[in-house]
C-alpha cells in the first residue's frame, strides 16, 4: 500500500513541476504575442543579447564538438560497415544519424550547459538579492522582462545552432570519408546530402524547438524557485542542469516515438 | 485590461489616508506572521516601523507593495483596496511607489544610470534624451552625480544605496518605502542616508515608510513610529509618545533590554568568566 501511495505521491510531483514549465512558458508566450498587442513590445534588444550569448558564443565549442562526434560516427559505422564491404555508406550513416537524432541532441546538451545553467544562476542571483522583487515594485512583470526574451532568444537559436550542428558533423564524417574510404571532399558531401530527405532534417529541427523550450522553462524556472542564499543558487543551478537533461532525452523519445509510427504510413 | 489604466487617479488627487490597514492578516508556509494590523499613514507623513528580527516588520513591508498577499483584512493604498484587485490595477498603483530595498537590489548587469531609467523605459514615452536628463536629475538629487556610467558592482555600500533611492525616485512616486536603510554602513554614511531621508520629505512632501531597528536614526525621521512585536501593533503614536510611553514591551525595545531568557543566560556567562568566588558558588549551585 504504502509502496503505491509513494509511486502515487512522485507521479503527483511530477505532474505539477511539468505544470508549473508548462504555465511558465505560457506567460513568456503570452508576453511575446499578445502583450505587443495590448502596447507592450517584446524587449528585442534583450532577445538580441540573449540570442548572442546563448547561441553565436555557443558556435566555437559546438563546431569542435559536433565536428568529433562527426568523426566518431563515422569511425564506428565503418567498423560494422566495412565487414559487408559497405563502407561507402558511412556518409549515409553519419548524415542521418546527425541530423535525425545527436545534432540536435548534441547541441541541447551543450546549450544546457552553457546557458540552461546560466539562467538558473542569473534568476537564482537575481531572486536572492531581491531584484526580482525590485522588478515586481517598479510594476514590471519579471517573467515579461527576463524569461520572455531568453524563449523568444532560445527559440530561434536552437534550430539555428542545430543546422550547424549537422554540417559540422557531416564535416567531421568528411574526414574519415576521405583519409580512409575513398571518397573525395564534394563526393561525400554529395552523397550525405543525397542520403537525407528534407523529412529528417525536418524532424531534427522541430526537436531541436522543443529542446529550447525545456531547457529555457527548467533553467528560468530553477532560477525563480530559488529561495535562501548563495548556497541555494548552486543547488537550482545543478537541479536545472541535471532536469533539463533529463526532460531533454525525455522530450527527445517522446517525439522520436511520434516520427517513428507517423512515418509508417 | 485597458480601462483599468484610465481609472488610475492622477498622481495628487487623492487627499485621503495615502495608507491604511485593517486588520491585516499575513501567513507565510501556513504559519501567520501577522495577526491583524491596523493602523493609517496620512500624505506627507513619515512613519517608521519599529520591531525586532522575526517581529513580522518585513514582512508588513512586503505587504505593502503588494509582494506578499495579505490572508485577510484590507490594506488600502491610495483609497484602494491592494488586496482585492487585479494585477493590471495593483501594477498602476505601484507606479506610484518607490521602493529601496535593503541591500539596493540594483540590476547588476545595468548601469547606474540604466537601472534609474529603467521604470522610466518601461512605464512613459519619453524620448531617450529627457530619460537621460531625468536619470541626471535623480542622481544629483541623492548626490550621486556622475556615476550614470558605473556599474553597481563598483559602487560602495553607501553609493549603492544611494543609486537604489534614485531609482526608487524615478518615477516621482507619492509613497517611498525604505527597508532597513542603514543596515550594514558606517555611521557616517547611515546618517547621510537619514539627512537624504529627510530632504526628500521637506523638499517634497512624500509619504515615506521605513522599517529600521536602528533607534537612533528612527526618532531623527520618524513624525509616528509603530512599534511591531510578534506580529502584533504594541504601540502606534508620534516619536514623543513612544518616548513617554510606559508599555513594559515599548520600554524594553526603546531601552535595549534584554529578553529575560537571553538576560540569564548573559548572567550566567558572566558567571562563568569572572574568577570571583561567586563562580565557584554558582557551579557548586549547579552541581547540586
Amino acid at each position: 500500500m504504502e509502496f503505491f501511495s509513494k509511486v502515487g505521491a512522485s507521479v503527483e510531483e511530477s505532474l505539477g513541476y511539468v505544470g508549473e514549465l508548462t504555465t511558465l512558458a505560457g506567460q513568456a508566450a503570452y508576453f511575446t504575442f499578445v502583450a505587443p498587442l495590448r502596447g507592450k513590445p517584446v524587449r528585442f534588444q534583450r532577445a538580441v543579447s540573449q540570442a548572442m550569448e546563448a547561441g553565436v558564443r555557443a558556435l566555437p565549442i559546438l563546431s569542435l564538438i559536433t565536428f568529433f562526434i562527426g568523426l566518431i560516427l563515422a569511425l564506428q559505422a565503418a567498423y560494422e560497415l566495412r565487414r559487408f564491404g559497405a563502407v561507402s555508406f558511412v556518409a549515409n550513416a553519419v548524415a542521418l544519424s546527425m541530423t535525425r537524432e545527436l545534432g540536435p541532441l548534441i547541441t541541447a546538451v551543450i546549450v544546457i550547459g552553457r546557458s540552461g545553467s546560466a539562467f538558473a544562476a542569473e534568476l537564482g542571483t537575481m531572486k536572492v538579492s531581491e531584484e526580482i522583487d525590485a522588478l515586481e515594485t517598479m510594476a514590471i512583470n519579471p517573467v515579461g522582462f527576463l524569461v520572455a526574451p531568453k524563449f523568444v532568444a532560445m527559440l530561434i537559436m536552437l534550430p539555428c545552432l542545430t543546422i550547424w550542428a549537422n554540417f559540422m558533423g557531416i564535416l567531421g564524417g568528411s574526414l574519415f570519408g576521405v583519409a580512409q574510404a575513398d571518397f573525395t571532399f564534394w563526393r561525400y558531401i554529395l552523397a550525405s546530402l543525397d542520403a537525407l530527405f528534407l523529412r529528417d532534417v525536418i524532424t531534427g529541427l522541430v526537436k531541436s524547438v522543443m529542446f529550447g523550450a525545456t531547457i529555457t522553462a527548467v533553467g528560468c524556472l530553477e532560477g525563480l524557485k530559488t529561495t535562501g542564499g548563495a548556497e541555494q543558487v548552486g543547488r537550482s543551478t545543478t537541479r536545472a542542469v541535471v532536469m533539463s537533461i533529463f526532460l531533454v532525452i525525455l522530450v527527445d523519445l517522446v517525439f522520436t516515438m511520434l516520427f517513428y509510427f507517423l512515418g509508417e504510413h | 485590461m485597458p480601462d483599468s489604466f484610465a481609472t488610475a487617479d492622477p498622481p495628487g488627487e487623492f487627499d485621503g489616508p495615502m495608507i491604511s490597514l485593517r486588520n491585516l492578516r499575513v501567513s507565510y508556509t501556513g504559519r501567520e506572521i501577522l495577526h491583524g494590523i491596523t493602523f493609517d499613514v496620512q500624505r506627507g507623513e513619515t512613519l517608521v516601523i519599529l520591531g525586532g528580527s522575526g517581529s513580522g516588520k518585513s514582512t508588513l513591508l512586503r505587504t505593502l507593495v503588494g509582494l506578499e498577499r495579505p490572508t485577510s483584512g484590507e490594506v488600502w493604498i491610495r483609497g484602494k483596496n491592494f488586496a482585492a484587485i487585479s494585477e493590471a490595477q495593483r501594477d498602476e498603483i505601484r507606479k506610484h511607489l518607490g521602493m529601496s530595498f535593503q541591500g539596493g537590489a540594483l540590476f547588476g548587469s545595468m548601469t547606474v544610470g540604466q537601472n534609474v531609467a529603467l521604470p522610466l523605459v518601461e512605464h512613459t514615452k519619453l524620448e531617450p534624451s529627457t530619460v537621460e536628463i531625468m536619470v541626471r536629475l535623480k542622481l544629483d538629487q541623492v548626490g550621486l552625480s556622475g556615476f550614470e556610467d558605473f556599474l553597481p558592482s563598483q559602487l560602495s555600500g553607501g553609493m549603492k544605496k544611494r543609486a537604489a533611492v534614485a531609482r526608487a525616485l524615478a518615477m516621482d512616486p507619492e509613497i517611498l518605502f525604505f527597508d532597513e536603510p542603514s543596515a550594514g554602513l558606517d555611521p557616517i554614511i547611515a546618517a547621510g542616508i537619514d539627512q537624504l531621508i529627510l530632504e526628500l520629505k521637506k523638499a517634497f512632501r512624500m509619504t515615506i515608510i521605513v522599517v529600521t531597528h536602528e533607534l537612533a536614526s528612527a526618532f531623527l525621521i520618524a513624525d509616528r513610529m509603530v512599534l511591531i512585536n510578534k506580529g502584533d501593533v504594541i504601540a502606534f503614536g508620534t516619536t514623543e509618545e513612544m518616548k513617554n510611553s510606559k508599555h513594559p514591551k515599548v520600554r524594553q525595545f526603546l531601552d535595549r533590554v534584554p529578553e529575560p531568557a537571553v538576560a540569564q543566560e548573559l548572567d550566567y556567562l558572566q558567571m562563568l568568566t569572572e574568577p570571583s568566588t561567586k563562580t565557584g558558588e554558582g557551579r557548586q549551585g549547579k552541581s547540586r
